[in-house]
């Protein structure tokens, strides 16, 4: 029997990835579970510390690092990769599994990555797969999406580079540890694990792009890349205090555009933003129990959200694609399952007594009350109030309940159902007995959960939130808006560049911009005038003008050098 | 074979020369071809047993015909110029197994063989430039690769191609006569071509008005054969307008091999020291090169043909490069290689892959192009491997070079370099993007509806450079090794 293993576990997903396109049937269902099970099973063979090395240019890499906490985010990122493949099954789309896998391979190589470079191979490798992901559900909205998408994270992954190469060049060392932000370097590193995190002002590349992928697609994105971000940070920034405002940001953000959005998997997507901010806070204050609670909530986190996003893929599969608050309703009675898995899930991210959320997240607040952080102690706890009003009640409110929508769609397929049972029975099988998970947490813990005061403050602020909510319905009731978010600047610029570029290159020059902000679209009309084909910089010139140039710079250059 | 080993510099050259009028005497397209491909083969194990010999070895010198300097010729083979006719060689060889079927689609017929003798000629020139060791070999062999790529880009199919030559030939023959006046004036003051004898004569005099002038003209010359902004204006229709393969031989090895011969003579002959410090060379290259960088990305976002846009593209690459050799630093020489090697295989898979659309569709303009990912799989397989080295996406070879990019500024403080270089890297993935996007969620045109994939003659030498940008994204070890000890004899100004 093998006991160790000497080899990225995320390379059995990339092979999965590599064989799934050439198989049908049940041989590729077959695959498909394998890979992610094989995965696991390699994770936990990890051992502690350095297992191999590796030349790559003039740096030795260790590709494979086992401590606990890289354990910890390996199992879940896998535990997630099998359930979302067990969700996607009926998928249609070819590109979406093998695109998953290479994705959440990239997760796994992050989180076992021992230096900076492996690290950010892995992460780079994330952001493409993660584009392919999300293209896959082949919508045109998708496409935009993940346009943006990309940029957003190639912008991230310069800036992550950027830092790196300052970092390996100030200390001559790629390991991967504990950094300081006393430099222009760490700084950038930071800057590009927020980017991710889904941080100010960054925050908004998250709810643009997940909901425009397919029912499936947006479970496994609901997962990865913003808990890499949270391990990153866990491990190269813990006790950075800056977090702990970039965090109590997130988490209000969150909660507040959630409440204003329509969109069901659109709010599921903000209150992404808004749960990663409790990890941010714990990562910022820095404790070994806010760190335990930090890395515990990306664990607990990563199974109800999916669940959530499952229950809502599931509705917008047997629906036929409705994605609105307003346009849904009253699905309890003919989608019973899917209804009480989204209610578990609800209670769960709303950390109910007894779920997974309550075990995971009030480590966090308890921490921060440790420290005397009143303030932050008092924001989480508003914080929570605003989870279950969102999250909790709103969405499960909505889609299963309200009025009656007159949609009657049917169950989802078994292997659907089958999936989010298994990560239902997580939510509560943790929330009850959550020692396993406390078992394997970076530092050990000797925090007791279920105290009597902690389960009644908990149950009383949800039980005023959710009056809350029912006393103020008149007023929760989404309409059709749309909310202007920070993306507004550079979606609404980057649209207008590419509408620009796409018009002026295809021959057919269609229409006007009548929504075209005049100086934006005169400052790219410049650009192709000078730029575009017949533009001063790249027309076909007479030879005598290019001449002219040369004899300029041959002028220019005697002077410079007479001098 | 043992006996043959003193003489390998001269084979590197004589065989390709050789070859070209055999080529031309053979009369027919397919001896020409094998006879080509036959000579470029033995160049680049030439070249691979030089490089070998080099970096273990030493600085090899070989006297042209017994002839001692500075009468005689010699040739210099050092790390720095041996990565270069590795360079050269390898990717005109790749290129050759490429070229059967797009040569039978794009060349008159009867003028196969003719081709053939241009290529191999041009090679000769290419690889002559890199291992001379006399300035005014430099010359004659510049002469000898250009003069035989006007008539290769003449040889394309449409009318423009005509322009474009002329253009290039007039362009082309200004820079060569400023690095020959140059060459003239160091003659003048030293008495000698020989370039180790020039470094040696150089410092006594280098304050005198004629080494200032020579240096002005060999710089400016050297920049306008390497298509340095705002001197790129011949490349652009040059590249775009030149048969399939020899727009992808091209755009991988001449302006590099210019690029070269800059180094060469900033570096050893005039001296890091003289050029960048007593003279503001890295002003004088730094400013173009970052205007190029932005220039050409966005000249090449805006472009309808492909061709063309990737040839905006190594506008913007060029830039890339000059800047790390503007740095003038140990770890800006080394990027400057290193991105000279990653950039040559960039280019050839991609004017590769675009030769196979080519000839599937007689177009390589973007709306011509729509849908046909689904068609040619494999071809679009290239472009994204070369695409993604472009961008510089790690595991790609355009990550290394990116990453010494980076690094050399960084060593010399330039933060702000750093940011105009992520800024410029961006405006790639816009370029590249539509490419992608025209070829996969573009609605296919009923035109191309019987389009398959290109002849696996073709694909697979595309599929092979595309590879290797993949490879030396991952084992970097026999760029980097070269590169940095190249980097290191150029830094350290040593004489021959």
């Amino acid at each position: 029997m093998i006991d160790t293993v000497a080899f990225p576990p995320a390379l059995i997903l990339f092979a999965g990835a590599f064989l799934l396109p050439f198989l049908g049937g049940i041989a590729r269902q077959a695959v498909a579970l394998a890979a992610p099970l094989l995965t696991l099973w390699a994770v936990w063979l990890v051992p502690d510390g350095n297992v191999m090395t590796l030349g790559f240019m003039e740096y030795t890499l260790t590709p494979v690092e086992g401590d606990r906490l890289s354990r910890l985010f390996a199992t879940i990122f896998t535990i997630m990769a099998f359930t979302g493949t067990l969700f996607s099954l009926g998928q249609g789309s070819k590109l979406e599994l093998p695109s998953a896998f290479v994705y959440a391979g990239g997760a796994v190589g992050v989180a076992f990555a021992g230096d900076m470079i492996t690290m950010f191979v892995f992460w780079e490798i994330m952001a493409v797969a993660s584009t392919a992901v999300i293209w896959s559900a082949g919508t045109d909205g998708a496409y935009k999406a993940s346009m943006r998408y990309i940029t957003m994270h190639l912008f991230g992954g310069v800036v992550l580079m950027a830092g790196i190469v300052g970092l390996v060049a100030q200390t001559g060392s790629i390991e991967f540890g504990p950094m300081k932000t006393d430099n222009v370097a760490t700084w950038l590193i930071l800057i590009g694990f927020l980017v991710n995190a889904g941080a100010p002002p960054f925050s908004s590349w998250l709810p643009d792009a997940y909901p425009e992928a397919s029912w499936s697609g947006t479970v496994f994105l609901s997962a990865f890349t913003t808990k890499t971000a949270v391990y990153v940070l866990l491990r190269g920034f813990p006790g950075t205090e800056i977090l702990i405002p970039i965090g109590s940001y997130m988490i209000f953000y969150g909660i507040i555009y959630a409440l204003l959005e329509n969109d069901m998997r659109r709010i599921l997507s903000y209150s992404i933003i808004n749960q990663v901010g409790f990890m941010v806070v714990g990562i910022g204050i820095g404790t070994e129990l806010t760190l335990n609670g930090a890395a515990a909530h990306a664990f607990t986190h990563i199974i109800y959200k999916a669940l959530l996003l499952m229950s809502a893929g599931s509705v917008l599969l047997m629906t036929g694609g409705v994605r609105r608050c307003t346009d849904l309703g009253g699905l309890f009675k003919c989608m019973p399952y899917t209804a009480l898995m989204g209610i578990i899930g609800a209670l769960a991210i709303s950390s109910f007594p007894f779920t997974s959320g309550f075990i995971s997240k009030s480590m966090i607040a308890q921490g921060a009350a440790n420290q005397h952080m009143f303030w932050v102690w008092m924001g989480l706890a508003a914080a929570s109030a605003g989870v279950f009003l969102h999250a909790g009640i709103k969405y499960p409110w909505y889609v299963f309940f309200q009025k009656d929508s007159g949609k009657r769609p049917s169950e989802p397929p078994l292997s659907m159902k089958i999936s989010m049972g298994i990560f239902a029975f997580l939510c509560i099988g943790l929330g009850v007995y959550p020692d396993p998970l406390y078992a394997i947490l970076p530092y050990p813990v000797d925090y007791v959960p279920y105290t009597t005061g902690h389960v009644v403050t908990m149950l009383q602020l949800l039980l005023f939130s959710g009056l809350a909510f029912f006393v103020m319905l008149p007023y929760m009731k989404r309409t059709l808006t749309i909310t202007l978010d920070f993306d507004w600047f550079y979606r609404k610029l980057f649209r207008l560049a590419a509408r620009e570029v796409v018009d002026r290159t295809s021959t057919a020059h269609t229409g006007a911009f009548e929504d075209a902000d005049k100086r934006l679209s005169q400052l790219i009309a410049r650009i192709f005038k000078t730029h575009g084909p017949h533009g001063l910089l790249a027309r076909t010139w007479p030879t005598g003008s290019m001449v002219l140039w040369a004899a300029a710079l041959l002028a220019l250059s005697l002077v410079f050098y007479y001098q | 074979m043992s006996n043959l080993i003193p003489h390998l510099p001269a084979l590197q050259v004589v065989i390709p020369l050789f070859a070209a009028p055999l080529c031309l005497l053979a009369g027919r397209t397919g001896l020409a071809w094998i006879i080509a491909l036959a000579a470029s083969s033995a160049a680049t194990a030439t070249a691979m047993a030089l490089a070998y010999l080099t970096y273990h070895n030493g600085v090899i010198s070989y006297q042209m015909g017994g002839w001692a300097p500075p009468w005689g010729i010699e040739y210099v083979v050092d790390t720095a110029n041996a990565f270069i006719l590795l360079l050269v060689s390898s990717i005109a060889t790749m290129v050759l197994i490429y070229s059967p079927a797009s040569v039978a689609k794009e060349i008159r017929p009867g003028r196969g063989h003719l081709y053939y003798c241009m290529y191999i000629l041009c090679l000769t020139g290419l690889l002559g430039i890199a291992i001379t060791g006399d300035a005014f070999n430099v010359f004659v062999f510049l002469e000898i690769s250009s003069l035989s790529s006007y008539a290769l880009i003449a040889m394309g199919g449409q009318r423009k191609a005509l322009t474009a030559a002329f253009q290039y030939l007039v362009m082309g023959t200004i820079g060569a006569t400023f690095f020959l006046i140059g060459v003239g004036l160091l003659y003048m003051m030293t008495g000698t071509l020989n370039m180790a004898d020039l470094q040696t004569r150089i410092p006594g005099i280098q304050d005198s008005r004629p080494v200032l002038a020579a240096f002005a003209f060999i710089t400016v010359g050297l920049a306008l054969k390497a298509a340095l902004f705002p001197m790129h204006l011949w490349l652009p229709n040059a590249y775009a307008y030149a048969p399939s393969g020899v727009s992808a031989f091209m755009a991988a090895t001449a302006t590099k091999v210019s690029l070269y011969v800059l180094l060469r003579f900033t570096f050893t002959i005039f001296g890091a020291k003289y050029a960048f410090g007593n003279l503001p060379l890295h002003w004088v290259l730094l400013v173009p090169a970052v205007l190029a960088m932005f220039a050409g990305s966005f000249s090449a976002i805006f472009q309808r043909d492909i061709k063309r846009m990737l040839a905006y593209s190594s506008v913007a690459q060029i830039g890339y490069i000059t800047l790390a050799i503007s740095l003038a630093s140990s770890a800006g020489v080394t990027a400057a290689l290193i991105h000279i090697f990653n950039h040559g295989l960039m280019k050839a898979a991609l004017f590769c892959a675009m030769g196979c659309i080519f000839y599937r569709i007689s177009s390589t303009r973007i709306d011509a192009m729509a849908g046909l990912g689904r068609q040619m799989p494999w071809t679009m397989t290239a472009i994204v491997a070369g695409g993604l080295s472009l961008l510089g996406v790690p595991l790609t070879a355009g990550f290394i070079s990116k990453w010494y990019l980076v690094q050399a500024a960084l060593q010399s403080n330039l933060w702000w370099l750093v940011i105009l270089i992520a800024l410029s890297s961006m405006l790639a993935l816009v370029y590249v993007w539509r490419l992608v996007e025209a070829l996969y969620f573009k609605e296919p045109s009923p035109n191309n509806a019987a389009v398959t994939e290109a002849p696996l003659s073709m694909l697979l030498p595309t599929l092979l450079l595309a590879g290797a940008n993949i490879y030396f994204g991952i084992d970097t070890r026999v760029p980097v090794a070269m590169a940095e000890h190249a980097a290191e004899l150029l830094m350290r100004g040593q004489i021959w």
